[in-house]
């Protein structure tokens, strides 16, 4: 027998409460029936004795004290899987919404998913190819990694993450395991389209299950859908055995979601409103990254997130940076400049990429070449800055071979053209052609027989003459 | 028939029973069907709160919260070292065992193998009478550590009945104790203790060893006791983790527990493999014989995270107990404090600053005070010794936790995000950062180092203060301006920070390096400088020692001269005196 409950108690926000529900479970999904026949959905986020909180996903318009039926499900919230989810479009809480269709599920699984046991995890250690210097170099992206952008409004990261997508090979031979999962959260329309349009035109649509929460979408549904999106991956990662690269953009809009969630259930907010819990929540996202012991797939994380007001000490940037393995982080100075992708390079880190470089990975001098460019890259900023206090014609010799460096640093190693896909040799080539614009006695994080196999002191770079 | 004590709210990892006056504060509770392991924070007449310690996911009301009747603790015996626990020490391998690779609910496990044996070599007779703490019995924990079994420090009396030495499995009776009352207590190799009180000892002694760790800037400039407490605050990117692994290396401690609270999976598999792989130059063994590793990553249930930074601490005291020298990493406090913060707001609690409960600064000292170098109830000198990661919103030293950690902790790392951008690991600031244990060290530094130590590290620190003040200057209008005796102090100090504060983590000499070392690097760069004064004074430009390439080699020293032969370093005061020589000729 399936129990009803007529009518509802109170309504805030996205919230109703319900009185006199017995057996009800906590996150379980419940569904709504309003009276003119439509159906909504929603999970209870708060039980008090036979009082429950539900959280309505497609929002609250249109619901009386009276006019709704209500049944509990009994389970969590469920998604259904198959290996035919690849290359489907659903919506932000797992309904297609391409016109082909329910999925055939295989499986069901909770979207919540399950911690990972530590012990049970593999440590990555290798490498992704991604065909762009600034990536390959110096913030290196390992399988089962998770690596986000920290972007702004209007700079180039959704290129950035279609060509990384494009271009990205594993180093063995299991290209043909590769797939993406792509969730958009809150995004505009265009962005939406300009991905999917992306997917067709590089022939890889058929590898990409989208779950799109669009702008205009419910908000609330917006929380689910980082979830739907990592059940899907590790299904297909773990169960389907396939590298899984997840694109999930924009977090920060995700953690609006939640903050706004949360303040109408009446929370005490943390930090510019953000729940107390937001480095737990969004832990449960990122973390679900990462290789098992015993099987051959990967969840790779790409999340995209727009720092609001540019600021890296925004709450989302900042616990996101402390749970993710690193960042790349756009430069607006630098996207002014025309410099494309507008990579910073002093602020991006991949924590990873220690273990996943050198011998048996890209080169045996990529360690070393990588830190004596940030180290020299981070001179180039004390010069810039003492430039602009006495000008460049007051430096000292050492000084203005610096600034010649950055400049040639930003427009010869950063920049690449859109469709350029440059191999690790060809990277780290060129990293060393730019050193050697400096004094030998300046490397000082090299050794000396990697500088003499490597430093050219009478061959400038080919192309530097022509700045 | 109808259970008692239901369940009657559910709210995130909070639960509350109504109409009950069963249970009591602190005490160790299971909840619902699945048996959910939580413990009892909050008692009024109509609610008793309760934190669970994994997923609510499905949890109704109307299952059963059943009392366990004892206050959350562990179990403590052999087995514990080279293990990984989660936050309530449940072993996360045989959780795998259990439930596969991801971890499922409601899995209580013994903390310790109940079938593995061990060669236990019993120390007491009939007749003996013993008091807290005394040892009865040891066995071979692993081959670097002997386990001692102690009578808890709660049970005094005399042994009525005892074991032959032999094999004995973890709840084996080895013997029998009749306390003052007449009460019988069978004694096993294994005992509880609640996780929230510090285990007594005889008395508290100063700290006067130093815990060496092989770090250069921290060895030489910002110096922690053996019992000290440290605390490492650090934006993200910043090196915190990198930092608390090389101590957990390197660090001459008998014992490691390293806590990763709330942070992430693939560091800890790293730990995991690496500390297996590694080999401990003192004893030859890998260096999972003396480390117990305690993961409760960042999505793994939230009150547990709380509880196990208690959890590490009480294992610590335990081995500190037998007379080991134990130290704790803790990465991250702020993720520990943070779960404070979630559950005081699910219980809606009046927040104090930035949503912290008010009592953060008590529980952060309560923890910090559990350090020490100790007297044991057993006569034996044992230390626990605190290394807390701290991470701040925003890199903003100025947040209550980076503050009110700085008040009940002595040393203080701040790491430095500029530094790290240049990739100067350990990214710890040497102007902003420091030890108070300076003084209470300096015997020791004296009769076991060498002694000029301490007037060596005062000159390199006052170089070091020199130089920033100079680069203010320099930053207005360059370093050419600069007079030679400042540009030498500049230059000297490119060579300390470089040559000696900066050191990397994966070259095989520069990872550790013995305190010998430390000191001689010291000299050689103050000859150098000493040296060069007088070419300045002499008027000869200090451009002549720059073109001799002096500063350069004594950068590279850190890379040249292996740890072993260290007499290569005096061919280098040799080598400074003849070049400048030379320039003076």
């Amino acid at each position: 027998m399936v129990l009803e409950y007529i009518g509802l108690n109170q309504i805030s926000g996205p919230l109703i409460a319900l009185d006199g529900v017995k057996n009800a479970g906590f996150e379980e999904m419940v569904e709504i029936k309003l009276q003119n026949g439509e159906s909504r959905s929603g999970r209870i986020v708060q039980i008090d004795g036979e009082r429950v909180i539900v959280q309505v996903f497609e929002g609250t318009r249109g619901i009386s004290l009276t006019n709704t039926r209500t049944h509990l499900t009994g389970r969590p919230m469920e998604l259904a899987l198959s290996p035919e989810i690849l290359g489907r479009i659903f919506d932000g809480k797992g309904k297609p919404i391409d016109g082909l269709g329910d999925v055939f599920p295989e499986k069901f699984a909770d979207v919540n998913g399950m911690p990972m046991n530590p012990v049970s995890r593999t440590y990555p250690r290798n490498y992704i190819n991604t065909g762009v210097s600034s990536i390959d170099c110096l913030m290196t992206l390992i399988r089962g990694q998770k690596l986000p952008i920290f972007s702004g409004s209007g700079m180039k990261h959704n290129e950035l993450a279609v060509q990384i997508v494009r271009q990205a090979r594993i180093a063995e031979e299991e290209g043909a395991q590769f797939c993406v999962v792509f969730a958009a959260m809150g995004v505009k329309n265009d962005v939406a389209q300009y991905f999917r349009r992306s997917f067709e035109d590089s022939g890889t649509l058929s590898r990409v299950t989208m779950f799109l929460n669009l702008s205009n979408d419910p908000i609330i549904e917006r929380i689910l859908t980082p979830r739907c999106a990592l059940t899907a991956a590790e299904y297909l990662a773990f169960e389907q055995n396939k590298h899984v690269l997840v694109i999930m953009t924009d977090m920060t809009s995700y953690a609006e979601a939640l903050r706004e969630f949360s303040s109408s259930k009446g929370e005490i907010p943390g930090r510019k409103g953000y729940p107390g819990y937001l480095y737990s929540d969004l832990a449960s996202l990122y973390e679900r990254a990462g290789m098992i012991e015993g099987h051959t797939g990967s969840v790779t994380q790409i999340p995209i997130l727009t720092m609001p007001n540019d600021d890296i000490t925004h709450p989302v940037p900042d616990l996101t940076g402390y749970i993710t393995e690193g960042q790349i982080v756009l430069d607006r100075g630098l996207d002014g400049k025309g410099i494309y992708p507008p990579v910073s390079v002093l602020p991006s880190l991949s924590r990873l990429m220690k273990d996943g470089i050198g011998e048996g990975y890209t080169r045996e001098d990529h360690s070393a070449l990588s830190n004596q460019l940030f180290a020299s890259y981070a001179h180039v900023q004390d010069a810039r800055s003492l430039a602009s206090v006495i000008g460049e014609e007051e430096l000292s010799p050492i000084d203005h071979r610096y600034i010649e460096f950055g400049k040639a640093f930003e427009t010869l190693f950063l920049n690449q053209s859109f469709h350029e896909n440059r191999t690790i040799d060809q990277t780290l080539d060129l990293g060393w052609q730019l050193l050697s614009m400096l004094p030998k006695e300046e490397l000082d994080r090299v050794d000396d027989e990697m500088l003499e196999k490597h430093y050219k002191k009478s061959e400038t770079p080919g192309t530097a003459g022509a700045l | 028939m109808a259970e008692k004590n239901v369940i009657y709210g559910v709210n995130g990892p909070v639960v509350t029973v109504k109409d009950t006056a069963d249970f009591s504060m602190q005490e160790m509770v299971y909840v619902g069907n699945d048996g959910l392991i939580g413990e009892v924070i909050g008692i009024t007449s109509d609610y008793t709160t309760i934190q669970v310690y994994e997923v609510t996911t499905s949890v109704r009301p109307g299952e059963p919260v059943k009392g366990t009747g004892m206050p959350m603790s562990v179990e403590l015996g052999p087995g514990i070292i080279s293990n990984i626990f989660d936050g309530i020490e449940r072993p996360l391998r045989d959780i795998e065992q259990a439930t596969g690779p991801f971890i499922g609910r409601g899995c209580n496990i013994p903390a310790l193998d109940p079938d593995r044996e061990w060669e236990v070599t019993v120390l007491i007779k009939p007749g003996d009478r013993l008091g807290g703490g005394d040892v009865y019995a040891e066995c071979p924990e692993t081959p670097l550590i002997t386990h001692r079994l102690m009578l808890s420090p709660n049970l005094s009396g005399e042994i009525v009945s005892a074991k032959p030495s032999g094999t004995y499995k973890v709840s084996d009776v080895i013997a029998q104790l009749k306390d003052q009352k007449g009460h019988i207590h069978e004694l096993t190799l294994s005992q509880r203790w609640p996780i929230r009180i510090p285990r007594p000892v005889a008395e508290r002694l100063p700290c006067t060893l130093p815990l060496i760790t092989g770090q250069r800037v921290i060895d030489s400039l910002l110096p922690i006791a053996k019992g000290g407490t440290a605390a490492i605050p650090g934006g993200f990117g910043t090196g915190k983790t990198m930092t608390q692994h090389q101590f957990a290396k390197w660090s001459d401690a008998d014992i490691i527990v390293y806590i990763g609270c709330g942070e992430r999976g693939n560091e800890m598999s790293q730990v995991l493999e690496e500390f297996s792989e590694l080999i401990d130059p003192k004893s030859n063994r890998p260096l999972t014989d003396r480390t117990v590793l305690i993961a409760n990553t960042s999505n793994m249930p939230v009150a547990a995270r709380e509880a196990s930074i208690y959890t590490g601490i009480t294992l610590a005291e335990y081995y500190r107990d037998m007379g080991y020298h134990v130290a704790i990493m803790a990465d991250s406090t702020s993720r520990w404090v943070e779960a404070l913060r979630e559950i005081s707001g699910r219980l809606e609690e009046m927040p104090a600053e930035e949503g912290f409960p008010a009592y953060l600064p008590s529980r952060l000292s309560e923890f910090y005070e559990r350090a020490g170098y100790m007297k044991t109830l057993n006569g034996k000198e044992g230390s626990v010794t605190v290394i807390g990661a701290v991470s701040p919103q925003g890199s903003d030293f100025s947040e209550p936790v980076t503050q009110n950690t700085k008040r009940f902790t002595r040393c203080f790392w701040a790491l430095d995000k500029s530094l790290a951008y240049e990739r100067h690991y350990p990214a710890i600031n040497w102007m902003t950062s420091y030890s108070e244990y300076v003084t209470d060290l300096a015997e020791w530094y004296e009769e076991n180092v060498g002694k000029d130590f301490l007037s060596c590290r005062a000159q390199i620190n006052s170089l070091l203060q020199e130089e920033s003040n100079l680069m203010e200057i320099v930053k207005l209008i360059g370093a050419d301006v600069l007079p030679d005796d400042q540009k030498l102090v500049i230059e000297i100090a490119r060579v300390i920070r470089l040559g000696f504060l900066q050191q990397n983590a994966y070259h095989k000499e520069d990872t550790y390096v013995p305190m010998q070392k430390q000191l001689k690097m010291m000299q050689v760069i103050l000859h150098l400088y000493n040296r060069a004064r007088q070419l300045v004074s002499a008027s000869i430009p200090i451009s002549r020692v720059e073109e001799a390439g002096l500063f350069d080699k004594l950068i590279r020293i850190k890379y040249d001269v292996p740890n072993d032969k260290l007499s290569e370093l005096d061919g280098y005061i040799k080598y400074i005196d003849d070049t400048i020589a030379g320039l003076t000729a």
